[in-house]
């Protein structure tokens, strides 16, 4: 079972390689879409990336609303 | 017409497969100039068909195979004559629409759909008439009509329903959830489940093997295996211009067309 910490940490490393950001400029905390620079189209990339990565199903209406990595973290861990 | 290079689309035979390609910024939406240039295309099919042995259409947009109808062009048009007074302009789109979408179901060439991103919508409903679906594993499927008030109204459920158990129907409509392309394999939707980028050159490698057998045969076994729910269809048509003119559906029309912030494609 992996801990809060390591999912997050998975999920900060995938969005910084796939939106081409530094992943040391980003924080749990952050708001994705504003700090990737994402719209809807590509927020469900992201999800579908998630689900790929961790190998789950994750309904996009329990993420809507959802804008913190720790958050959305906290969703997955739900299902893993 | 062997090769059309269009705005929205083009389409080229090429050793005996014809590929359709979507192009139309930002992800295929479906308004007046793609239905123009399908229907040009349904038209050609009737020649190309004798000529071809398979038809992969596919999407050269990077947000994937296609999100639906352009619904900010059908909310504008509506709003401009009135939601109370667009049924008829409702009725017509989707009159023409499926007249395409039959065509492409009823064609004897073995149909293949490689999809990649966001299939929504009456993208899910273009992939759905084709007779495989080959996803690339970035692939993500949604009908996410009810959002806006309506149901699929390019032949979506009578068609799910023919490939599908009505269970896994009825999760994705009244739901209106997205699936990836690992569940839509699962659910039996997907045939042919590949690596990001890789649906168009696994299509065309399907689109070879077909080719092996005789055409007369496989279409014969097509039409068995696969009719076309025509009486549902069109009873779809008429709940979809009934539930148009309800208030419901020009407040998510214009909650979605309005929408400023980086949502509108999210529950």
């Amino acid at each position: 079972m992996k801990t809060s910490e390591q999912v997050i940490d998975e999920i900060l490393t995938l969005a910084a390689t796939h939106f081409k950001t530094d992943r040391a400029e980003l924080s749990p905390d952050d708001d994705f879409f504003k700090k990737l620079g994402i719209d809807s189209l590509q927020a469900l990339e992201l999800l579908t990336r998630l689900e790929n990565h961790f190998s789950v199903e994750l309904p996009d209406y329990e993420v809507a609303g959802v804008t913190d990595f720790r958050t959305l973290a906290e969703r997955i861990q739900a299902r893993l | 017409m062997q090769s059309y290079k269009g705005e929205t689309l083009t389409w080229e035979l090429i050793d005996g497969c014809v590929e359709l390609a979507l192009h139309r910024e930002p992800c295929n939406e479906i308004g007046l100039k793609t239905l123009e240039e399908l229907e040009k295309f349904v038209e050609a099919h009737e020649t190309l068909k004798n000529q071809a042995h398979a038809l992969i259409i596919h999407s050269q947009m990077k947000a994937g195979f296609c999100a639906g109808a352009d619904l900010r062009d059908l909310y504008f048009r509506a709003k401009e004559m009135g939601f109370d007074k667009a049924a008829p302009l409702v009725r017509d789109f989707l009159n023409r629409i499926h007249r395409v979408m039959n065509a492409i179901d009823a064609s004897p060439l073995t149909t293949i759909a490689a999809t990649h991103g966001v299939t929504f919508g009456g993208g899910f409903e273009l992939a759905l008439v084709c007779d495989l679906i080959i996803a690339d594993k970035m692939a993500r499927f949604c009908f996410p009509e009810l959002r806006l008030g309506l149901i699929p109204g390019f032949g979506g459920i009578p068609r799910l329903k023919r490939d599908l158990g009505n269970a896994v129907v009825r999760d994705l409509l009244l739901t209106g959830r997205s699936i990836n392309a690992t569940k839509a394999q699962a659910v039996g939707l997907v045939s042919q489940l590949v690596a990001e980028g890789d649906a168009l050159k696994v299509a065309r490698f399907t689109a070879a093997q077909v080719k092996k057998f005789d055409r007369a045969t496989a279409a014969a076994a097509k039409k068995f295996m696969k009719p076309i729910p025509y009486a549902e269809l069109r009873q779809e048509i008429e709940i979809f211009c009934e539930l148009f003119t309800k208030p419901a559906v020009e407040a998510g029309l214009r909650k979605f067309v309005e929408s400023d912030n980086a949502h509108p494609y999210l529950p």
